[in-house]
């Protein structure tokens, strides 16, 4: 059972993933990604990783989407498609993606992965909250902070460049 | 972990969305689609963490926490990109990739 909703998923985010990249509309490429991620956040709901998949669904499909809808509404006309893509382009970088994705995948299988028998293993909030604001061992203070130092500086800096410029031309 | 479904299963998906991000990637003119692009890339990277973090150490948390600075991390990066867009298509009257060409030479 589980391996067949492990397929499903796995079949939508591949497709929904190509019909992200080569759709013609603009804003129809837009709910393709909103679908890709959706199906990662059911991916790491199958995983038991609850809280990874809320924070997927909120800040990827609930923020970056609804952004990119507004950036794709401010500038691009509902009707007009995009510029189909050369032919000779398309080839080239699809000749690449495709080398490129055979050799990492040999490297995965050569690989000797020791996968480790895990019990269900869902953590709670608690412990990741712990771990997050921990200064001991396996604590993630540092990043934590660092972070919240980027995400002020991303609203500022995100604030002062789109904001209309009233002095020069 | 998923019954049934070894790590190398769910590598070959989150491979495959990786480089469809490249292509689309190499492939778009318009910006806001080279945005959605590397979007991809880096969920696929995300999904890459959670995956070594459940099969491989199923008692770490390293994996899980990187996973949540990466989404983090990509919504700074969208925000900030999606301001220089608004920002190029007031300026240049159009987000495609052959409008901003002022700085080139």
């Amino acid at each position: 059972m589980e391996k067949i909703i492990f397929y499903l998923i796995a079949a939508v985010i591949i497709v929904f993933s190509v019909l992200t990249v080569t759709s013609k509309k603009i804003l129809r490429a837009a709910v393709y990604l909103l679908f890709v991620l959706i199906a990662t956040a059911g991916l790491y709901f199958m995983l038991n990783y609850n809280f990874l998949a809320a924070v997927q669904l909120t800040v990827y499909s609930g923020g970056i989407v609804v952004l990119i809808v507004f950036a794709v509404l401010l500038t691009a006309h509902m009707e007009s498609d995009l510029e189909p893509v050369g032919r000779m382009k398309s080839l080239f970088a699809g000749l690449l993606s495709i080398a490129g994705a055979g050799v990492t995948l040999f490297a995965m299988y050569s690989f000797p992965f020791k996968e480790v028998e895990s019990s269900t293993g869902a953590y709670d909030i608690k412990a990741i909250g712990l771990k997050l604001l921990s200064y001991g061992d396996y604590g993630y203070i540092l990043p934590f902070e660092v972070i919240s130092v980027l995400l002020l500086a991303a609203m500022i800096a995100a604030i002062i460049i789109a904001k209309k410029s009233v002095s020069n031309d | 972990m998923i019954e049934g479904i070894g790590v190398f299963d769910v590598l070959v998906v989150s491979t495959a969305m990786f480089f469809i991000g490249i292509y689309g990637f190499l492939v778009r003119k318009n910006l806001i689609t080279i945005l959605m692009s590397v979007e991809l890339v880096l969920n696929a990277v995300v999904i890459n963490f959670v995956i070594f973090n459940k099969y491989l150490y199923p008692e770490m948390l390293q994996g899980y926490m990187f996973g949540l600075f990466a989404i983090g991390i990509a919504a700074a990066e969208a925000a900030v990109a999606i301001a220089i867009i608004l920002n190029v298509f007031r300026r240049m009257k159009g987000i495609d990739v052959e409008h901003v060409d002022t700085m080139k030479y």
